[in-house]
């Protein structure tokens, strides 16, 4: 469904220095710095399948995102989805992908949610039976009835995100792409939007990448995590890996033992593995630290 | 003294991190000026005997208004504080143990003075280094730059003061950017950033006389130039210090009404 | 994607913008009035200036303005359809422009569709009134062909404006610093297209033949126009704005193709 090889991605940026005379110089001549964002980054994943793509701020993952959904053309390396090239075939290729931004939105700010939908099915060229049937499951799952004809930014943020993974799924892609779509949202919210996502996934074949800094969502949604440091894939495998790799850095490396210890909050190594769910953000902390990738 | 220098030395610093912004802002300036001076000299030659200005002055009126835009500008100064008003902000203001009617007012000068002066050096060399027709003159004598510069404090006074009323009768409308729009807009014109005043038509201009709009920058660029003689300008200043005096007078008597409002309504 | 879908797609997109202003009724009516009112007072200065003349370099009055109309409706015109890209810089900084290519269909007819300003239309009304007025006062002999040269000088400073506007969103595509030169040069236009360009002299003539085509659009459309010249193929001028139009969009795919979309 999706395969990724060997892509590399750099950006040019303007360094900014303090200091008046150095800002004077730089009004003259600017220096360039080269930011490797993507370096030799290779995955594929079935279709069908859910995936976490997790790693710290600026490890790469918006970039793969991006790449992935036809924005940015990678510096080298191929990359194909559902047999297309994302940047070359775009208009074809984005009529297969949805995409959730959790802190951008996509339905107009002043007018009701549902004309927004209407809008989308214009774009996308959805017919009138199809949009029709796709609004009323979205409707019934989300529980949209009620906010439909409500101006976006009359909305709490809990019903425009569920309104925002309506949109994202309204021409029925094959493949959604979620970038920290539980940001902000409360408990309820959290959970509504979780099991969604999980039903899409069962009903629909819908292949889900996600990309979060919340461990829960992960531990939620994702059969197998994909850890990206520093532009490259350091991880790929189950939750169970990422823990065991956690631990295992600690057994190889035990002069570091006491690093995880105090990062986990817990007492010893046994439950740092065992436990789940509210330690798995220490579990995140500690790895991040062991392969160095802050 | 020092929490000024510091406050100068960061807008000048980020001024100039935007190197292409000046560049930009320049070049545009002078297309400006030179394009307006060509107009003028097609006119003067039009007109003939009939000019109301020296084609000189009125050159020089162009680089005047050019050099000091950001001092006199309608949208320069205030956008911070216009957004205050517009998202509720202010209410934070009150918070702060000094006068906000003051303190705004302080901001404003000082954001379009280090504004002005950042802008105006380099168009003032350019306009000086042009050839021909289209070079800026000196001030005709001393006297007259000494009160270019008096007026010109003046000017700023009273367009703050002005910006400051309109900004105070802005929080009793739902739509303060329209309203601004309306009012700043208009005004302009009658500062005579369009056509400098000499070329309205007499009656107009006896009208125009009795508001404050020709107490701004009319005054000091015309006084530069020698078009407005020296020894006619004390009634002129006169009313340029009345008008301060009164649009202060009904800014902070607005600002009163504001304050009552804010503390009422909560904000 | 065909044509017809992608009008009919752009008419649903400027009414989605209409309907979204019209929340704000007021704060659009005074847009809409001050903008009228600002134009009016350009106009004022025109009349102003006429009361001491009778004709600038052989321009009368009704000359004047109906370069002066023909300018400042193009301007709006062009400000009205054109707005995304004067905008946008801020669309990518948003990251709304990744948005837009994550759509099937054309990034421009986005661009165009989601920032389509009602509000801007002000200083058509203001214009529409003096063009009456220029008409009325000029002694332009009106047949066909004049009034068809007429209306290419509308619509050409329109694509000519748009054009300007493209090349400049363009700019942000290889620079993430500002890049308003362009905006200078149509407000410029605007401000300064109200005399015929050869009012300004022989250089500023040259600049708008050779490096930015304005007297296309201007000043030899309106030398057949004012009946200066019996040259029909002048009134036809403003056709070759295409050939800029096509330069523009040349840079603008060149752009796109190097985005570099901002962080995340």
């Amino acid at each position: 469904m999706i395969t990724m090889e060997h892509v590399c991605k750099s950006y040019k940026v303007a360094k900014r220095k303090a200091g008046l005379s150095e800002v004077c110089k730089s009004f003259f001549r600017r220096e360039h710095e080269v930011i490797h964002a993507l370096k030799d980054v290779s995955f594929s994943i079935k279709e069908g399948e859910m995936v976490g793509y997790i790693g710290p701020n600026g490890a790469g993952k918006s970039s793969t995102i991006k790449i992935l959904s036809g924005i940015l053309t990678p510096d080298s390396g191929t990359c194909t989805v559902d047999g297309r090239i994302p940047w070359k075939n775009r208009t074809e290729h984005v009529k297969q992908i949805g995409v959730v931004f959790g802190q951008r939105s996509q339905l107009w700010w002043d007018i009701p949610v549902i004309d927004s939908f209407e809008l989308l099915k214009e774009i996308y060229s959805v017919s009138k039976e199809n949009y029709n049937r796709k609004l009323e499951e979205l409707t019934e799952l989300l529980q949209l009835s009620e906010i439909l004809k409500t101006p976006t930014r009359q909305l709490s943020l809990g019903q425009r995100m569920r309104c925002e993974v309506a949109a994202s799924l309204l021409h029925e892609p094959r493949i959604l792409f979620l970038d920290e779509p539980t940001i902000g949202l409360d408990a309820v919210s959290k959970l509504a939007v979780r099991d969604f996502i999980k039903k899409m996934n069962r009903e629909h074949k819908t292949t889900v990448i996600l990309t979060t800094h919340d461990m829960q969502d992960i531990e939620a949604i994702a059969e197998r995590v994909i850890l990206i440091g520093k532009g490259q894939i350091l991880l790929d495998g189950t939750l169970q890996d990422l823990r065991n790799a956690a631990i295992g850095e600690t057994a190889d490396a035990p002069e570091n033992a006491g690093n995880i210890t105090i990062g986990a909050g817990v007492s010893d190594e046994e439950s740092l593995g065992a436990q789940s769910g509210i330690n798995l953000d220490h579990v995140m902390a500690a790895l991040y630290k062991k392969l160095d990738i802050m | 003294m020092r929490k000024y220098y510091m406050f100068f030395k960061v807008r000048f610093a980020s001024g100039l991190q935007y190197r292409m912004a000046s560049i930009t802002a320049l070049t545009t300036q002078l297309i400006w000026g030179i394009m307006e001076c060509f107009a003028f000299k097609a006119i003067a030659e039009a007109m003939g005997t009939g000019l109301p200005m020296e084609y000189s002055s009125i050159v020089t009126y162009i680089w005047l208004k050019e050099a000091f835009l950001a001092l006199f500008s309608t949208w320069t100064g205030d956008k911070d504080i216009f957004s205050l008003i517009q998202n509720g902000g202010v209410s934070y203001e009150l918070c702060r143990p000094v006068s906000v009617y003051s303190m705004w007012f302080a901001r404003i000068v000082g954001g379009r003075g280090s504004e002005a002066l950042l802008r105006c050096i380099p168009v003032l060399i350019c306009a000086f280094l042009l050839p021909g027709t289209l070079r800026m003159s000196l001030p005709v004598s001393i006297e007259a730059f000494v009160l270019f510069l008096v007026t010109l404090v003046l000017a700023v006074g009273v367009a703050v003061a002005l910006c400051m009323f309109v900004n105070m009768l802005c929080f009793f409308t739902i739509s303060p950017q329209g309203w601004r729009m309306v009012l700043l807009g208009s005004a302009d014109f009658f500062m005579g950033n369009v056509i400098p005043l000499p070329f309205f038509p007499e009656r107009f201009r006896k009208v125009v006389e009795w508001l404050p709009f020709p107490y701004m920058q009319n005054v000091p660029f015309r006084v530069y130039s020698g078009d407005l003689p020296v020894a006619d300008l004390g009634p002129v200043m006169a009313k340029q210090v009345l008008w301060l005096v009164i649009l202060v007078a009904a800014g902070l008597c607005t600002w009163k009404f504001v304050e009552k409002k804010i503390v009422v309504q909560g904000g | 994607m065909s044509l017809r879908k992608s009008i009919s797609l752009y008419i649903r997109y400027a009414a989605i913008c209409v309907r979204s202003i019209m929340e704000y009724k007021l704060s659009f009516g005074l847009m809409i009035f001050g903008r009228c009112m600002i134009a009016f007072t350009e106009f004022l200065a025109i009349r102003f200036l006429f009361d001491g003349l009778t004709e600038i370099k052989g321009y009368t009055y009704g000359d004047v303005l109906l370069c002066f109309s023909v300018m400042h409706m193009a301007f709006t015109l062009a400000e009205l359809f054109g707005n995304g890209f004067k905008v946008f810089s801020g669309i990518v900084k948003s990251g709304e422009f990744d948005r837009m290519l994550l759509r099937p269909c054309s990034p421009i007819l986005q661009i165009m569709g989601t920032r389509f300003e009602i509000g801007r239309t002000g200083p058509l009304i203001t214009s529409t009134i003096t063009l009456c007025i220029g008409i009325a006062e000029s002694k332009v002999s009106w047949n066909l062909l004049t009034a068809l040269t007429l209306a290419l000088m509308i619509v050409g400073a329109t694509f000519l404006f748009i054009g300007l506007y493209m090349l400049g969103a363009s700019f942000c595509f290889f620079t993430i610093e500002d890049t308003s030169i362009l905006n200078a040069l149509t407000y410029g236009a605007k401000e300064h297209g109200k005399y015929p360009i050869d009012v300004y002299g022989r250089g500023v003539l040259r600049f708008c033949t050779f490096v930015i085509p304005y007297t296309l659009v201007q000043y030899y459309p309106l030398q057949f126009l004012l009946g200066r010249s019996t040259n029909r193929v002048l009134g036809l001028y403003p056709v070759g704005v295409v050939v800029f139009l096509a330069i523009c969009y040349g840079v603008w795919c060149a752009g796109v193709r190097n985005y570099k979309s901002c962080g995340s």
